[in-house]
């Protein structure tokens, strides 16, 4: 049925499209849906993306930047000659598919475990810190009249959400409060310079080829902030994937990723870094936690929801790891 | 008084099962979650023959660090909130120490796998 809407979507500005083929849903929770499809054209067939709302889902939830944001980020970012997919196509209510937009699909690797440790990424892996630290670079400098309305953070506004999340939940977490306790008594304020922050850049939204980074994907977080938390948020160690020495997604040092993005013109502050770095481990613990209440309360009823809300703990070690480490 | 065998056995031969025998039959997303499945029986196993001690030891060291008594939630609530208001932190003798046996206590049950686990293990 979606081929059918879509081939007629795609008829209406892809010259020559006779249809379309194999579309799949690779994810989807309730209110949104990325498909993967074929569009059938006689030169050869295109590969596609649709990341959409289907109808009834308008609006994004509180910290999302909205499909249409990110339709727009995601091309802004192309446009920079960014490793970014080329947006064909943002839907219209005459599309019948809902909210969202149409891409171009890239091929490679979006699972950690295989760009860590799969022969076909050898080449990329010693390379990837430092051209991440470039495509982080360019991503703050995008040019500041073409972005969409965002919602604007700073680390005390963070600080505050995250205390209130972790408070609704009502179990009582010691390491999580020793979190906010470091992270109040060390909150630089606003910062300096505020630029575009990607909000969500790790594994699993980076696409990896065995030359390096092909893409950078969901920008459902995207807003205005210290450019540091994207520096930071890839260092959790979360995103390390058994790698703990390599503090950059299991492949790289900080040094390489500073050294690409000071490259790119932009400055580094390395403890506002470690700052975000610890904000980001609270963060993705809060988050798991928050998993494990949608698991208990809503209909998405899934053992890998409930599993991940097991993995909280593993964020309270990191956490002891950075504020209370022991000896050598 | 239940019979035997107890849920640790039973736990572990369905999850024996599922992974010797289903695991290299099913394919596909399917396979994944059987994975996440199996380490979900993997995880109750080890929690029903860790907790009760763990708990034991939480609690005693919580008594001992506030002086009072109490459930372990509304133990663990009263050092939440004194962590919250400064009272007590890093510094205050026996904390870290709390915090970090508690927390391995967790990982043991949770994550024994994790690399930041395995690493503070090979130090205690």
């Amino acid at each position: 049925m979606i081929e059918q809407q879509l081939g007629r979507c795609v008829a209406s500005w892809y010259r020559g499209a006779t249809g379309v083929t194999g579309a799949a849903k690779l994810s989807g929770g309730a209110s949104q849906e990325t498909w993967t499809f074929d569009i059938v054209h006689p030169d050869g067939n295109v590969g596609a993306i649709l990341r959409r709302a289907p109808p009834g889902f308008g609006a994004s939830p509180g910290r999302a930047a909205g499909l249409d944001a990110e339709a727009v980020l995601m091309q802004l970012a192309h446009d920079a000659g960014l490793p970014s997919p080329h947006v064909m196509h943002v839907l219209k209510p005459e599309d019948e598919l809902g909210r969202g937009f149409i891409m171009q699909r890239i091929e490679g690797e979006t699972i950690a475990r295989k760009i860590l440790r799969d022969e076909q990424f050898a080449r990329a892996r010693p390379i990837l810190a430092r051209q991440l630290g470039g495509v982080i670079a360019g991503i703050h400098g995008l040019p500041a009249s073409k972005l969409p309305k965002l919602r604007e953070m700073t680390a005390t506004k963070e600080i505050a959400d995250l205390e209130r999340e972790y408070r609704g939940f009502g179990w009582p977490r010691p390491v999580f409060e020793l979190a906010l306790r470091w992270l109040r008594e060390r909150d630089p304020g606003p910062s300096k310079e505020v630029t575009l922050v990607h909000g969500d850049f790790r594994h699993g939204n980076l696409i990896i080829g065995p030359d390096g980074v092909r893409a950078v994907l969901d920008w459902e977080l995207a807003h205005f902030g210290d450019p540091m938390e994207d520096l930071g948020w890839i260092c959790v160690n979360s995103w390390r994937f058994g790698e703990i020495d390599k503090p950059v997604g299991g492949f790289g040092t900080r040094e390489e990723m500073f050294a690409g993005y000071v490259e790119a013109g932009r400055k580094v502050d390395p403890d506002r870094v470690m700052f975000w770095e610890v904000m980001g481990t609270l963060r993705w613990g809060i988050m798991c936690c928050g998993m494990m209440q949608r698991f208990r309360s809503g209909p998405d009823h899934s053992m890998e929801r409930a599993m991940i809300g097991r993995r909280s703990s593993e964020t309270e070690i990191d956490l002891l790891r950075l504020l209370a480490p022991r000896g050598k | 008084m239940q019979d035997e065998p107890t849920p640790i056995e039973l736990i572990k031969a369905v999850a024996d099962f599922l992974r010797n025998e289903i695991t290299p039959v099913i394919k596909g997303h399917n396979a994944f979650k059987l994975r996440v499945g199996i380490n979900a029986l993997d995880l109750v196993t080890r929690q029903l023959a860790l907790e009760q001690g763990n708990d034991a030891a939480e609690a005693a060291r919580l008594k001992q660090l506030l002086g009072a008594g109490g459930s372990l939630m509304e133990l663990n609530r009263v050092l939440s909130d004194k962590i919250a208001t400064g009272e007590l932190d890093l510094q205050t003798p026996g904390l870290a120490e709390h915090l970090w046996q508690t927390t391995m206590d967790k990982l043991a049950v949770d994550q024994p796998n994790y690399g930041s686990y395995k690493r503070e293990l090979g130090r205690s």
